[in-house]
């Protein structure tokens, strides 16, 4: 077996003739965690319903640790651990009835049991709440349960439906931690809308919108290609009206400046965007040019475009003017 | 297999887990203290013949209530998704939980026994109806269970499930009793479908092995159908 461990090939998925995901192809490779990022309703589910065998592909087939997902369900099945969206648990049992129950349902027996329950206790940090009925828990132990019996059989590979939507900040960082950490030895795919959770997370992110990838790349990858980073510049305003023209029209012509428009004017502030031609930095630049025309210089900063404008260029199309919340710091 | 096993301990668990078993046992003995005692000192005599009748219609609201949550309710809260994700084949689910159901029937009809124990300090009773009787009954329950089960992997709603089976339940029990009323031709075949005609063959001590095949049909071809209804959520 090669290290391919995850292998779709034109995945396609149609409820009543309306496409959910439409030729879907990934290959995912040992050892790395994958990042499966796009608004909600754009097919994450449903890829990985059809991964885990829950559901079936209308056309397309996939290779799960290399069993077919139509002919070997249960090869599939055996190499995977996944945590649904819903992170579903009978409530009724407690913690570790429930981890036991999922261990007996993996296949595993006396010794096994009673070895993997403590190694994923302690993995997920359950020891606490082991004797808990599982409905009494928090929602952020609902989810480390989730994990654990995810995790119960020491799968090569990971399934985790938005891992972290619904908890408090704390609680998705240590989910966020304890994927990272499984995510040493493991593959794992997880599927989210939050982008701070991807680049931290993962090392490979596939951005799909409307049931199909639009990328596929490195976090930093991502924000290279889509992102050349930009300069946000203040300056003093000038009673003079057409003092904001001149100064947009001052950037512009710069050899290294590609694009400069002005996206904020409030309290005497001139606020300009300025996107470099190439990669290089363009602040000493815009510095001394100030500088030569007499501008009152306020603020200036460098920015690398983040993965949130990225993400929302690739699955909305380009970003509307002034859309971004990344007012400069001076 | 060690799955089926798996599933319907944890099934079987599960009822007792909750109220649900306990309620459902106390109601089912209660109605059955209430109809068997107030005629019986009036026939006086040692039997439990009405008995078997008497519970076979207390078991047409009981078995949909034992058996309306084991996949509708999986289905509602979305645990099905992490149970049909391991390593486990669709009947081996369904057929864990039919006998989770059919274990609930089992103490059920345990608890019973104190009726005939009873019984038989006041006067001598035969035991071999009492066996035919109870085998006659588990039959019936099991097949009701199967129905019932089925009704369940319709629907991700308890009540609709419950009332569901209840219904087909009913229908198979009922549909003996309007033979009159049908024409002769068919009648004979509506005989033969209803429960009735073959409990109460197997309760006189008739254990023909067509009665037993006849429910153990039943139970099979419900719980294929509730097979093919579940792994019907793949191509939907």
């Amino acid at each position: 077996m090669s290290d391919v461990m995850i292998e779709a090939q034109g995945l396609t998925k149609r409820y009543d003739g309306i496409a959910a995901i439409e030729n879907v192809s990934m290959q995912v490779r040992r050892g790395e965690v994958l990042g499966f990022l796009g608004p909600n309703g754009a097919g994450k589910s449903t890829t990985m319903k059809i991964l885990t065998c829950f559901t079936s592909p209308t056309e397309g087939t996939a290779k799960v640790n290399g069993c077919d997902i139509t002919t070997d369900s249960l090869g599939v099945r055996r190499s995977l651990g996944y945590l649904p969206e819903s992170t579903a648990l009978y409530t009724d049992m407690l913690v570790l009835e429930y981890l036991e129950f999922a261990a007996e349902m993996r296949g595993l027996a006396g010794g096994d049991v009673r070895k993997r329950l403590k190694a994923v206790v302690e993995e997920t940090g359950l020891g606490d709440v082991i004797a808990k009925q599982i409905r009494a828990l928090s929602k952020g132990y609902k989810q480390r349960v989730g994990l654990a019996q995810a995790l119960i059989h020491e799968p090569p590979i990971l399934i985790l439906d938005e891992p972290m939507s619904g908890l408090d900040p704390n609680q998705a960082v240590e989910i966020r931690d304890l994927i990272k950490n499984i995510g040493r030895e493991r593959t794992v795919i997880l599927s989210t809308h939050n982008l701070a959770e991807v680049q931290v997370a993962c090392n490979r992110v596939l951005i799909i919108s409307k049931g199909r990838i639009v990328a596929d790349d490195t976090p930093d990858g991502l924000r290279d290609r889509a992102g050349k980073s930009r300069c946000v510049v203040t300056v003093q305003k000038h009673q003079d009206e057409s003092f904001a023209k001149l100064v947009e029209a001052t950037w512009k012509s710069l050899p290294s400046v590609e694009r400069a428009r002005l996206i904020e004017d409030e309290d005497g502030e001139l606020t300009y965007e300025i996107i470099p031609r190439g990669n290089e930095d363009v602040r000493p630049v815009l510095f001394k040019t100030a500088v030569d025309k007499g501008y009152t210089l306020l603020g200036l900063s460098r920015e690398g475009q983040n993965l949130e404008q990225v993400f929302r260029e690739l699955t909305t199309g380009p970003v509307a003017a002034n859309s971004g919340s990344t007012k400069a710091a001076a | 297999m060690q799955r089926t096993l798996t599933i319907a301990k944890r099934e079987f668990r599960g009822y007792f887990n909750s109220p649900s078993a306990y309620i459902v046992i106390c109601l089912f003995l209660l109605m059955m203290g209430f109809f068997f005692w107030n005629p019986f000192f009036l026939v006086n005599r040692a039997s439990v013949r009405s008995m078997y009748d008497l519970m076979a219609i207390l078991l047409l609201p009981t078995a949909p209530a034992l058996t309306m949550g084991l996949l509708a309710e999986e289905k509602r809260t979305g645990t099905i998704e992490i149970l049909l994700t391991m390593p486990v084949r669709d009947p081996e689910v369904i057929i864990g939980k039919y006998l989770a159901s059919l274990g609930l029937l089992c103490v059920l009809l345990l608890c019973t026994l104190a009726y005939p124990l009873s019984v038989s300090t006041r006067g001598h009773l035969d035991w071999g109806p009492v066996f035919a009787g109870y085998f006659a009954l588990l039959l019936q329950g099991g097949a009701m269970l199967a129905l019932g089960v089925l009704a369940s992997s319709w629907t991700d709603n308890q009540l609709i499930a419950f009332f569901t089976s209840g219904i087909i339940c009913f229908a198979f029990w009922v549909i003996s009793r309007f033979l009159p009323f049908i024409p002769q031709g068919i009648a004979s075949i509506v005989e033969w479908l209803s429960f009735d005609y073959h409990f109460q063959d197997i309760v006189r001590g008739v254990l023909d092995s067509r009665h037993v095949i006849y429910f153990l049909t039943v139970i099979g071809f419900s719980l294929a159908l509730a097979f093919r209804s579940l792994e019907s959520r793949r191509w939907s």
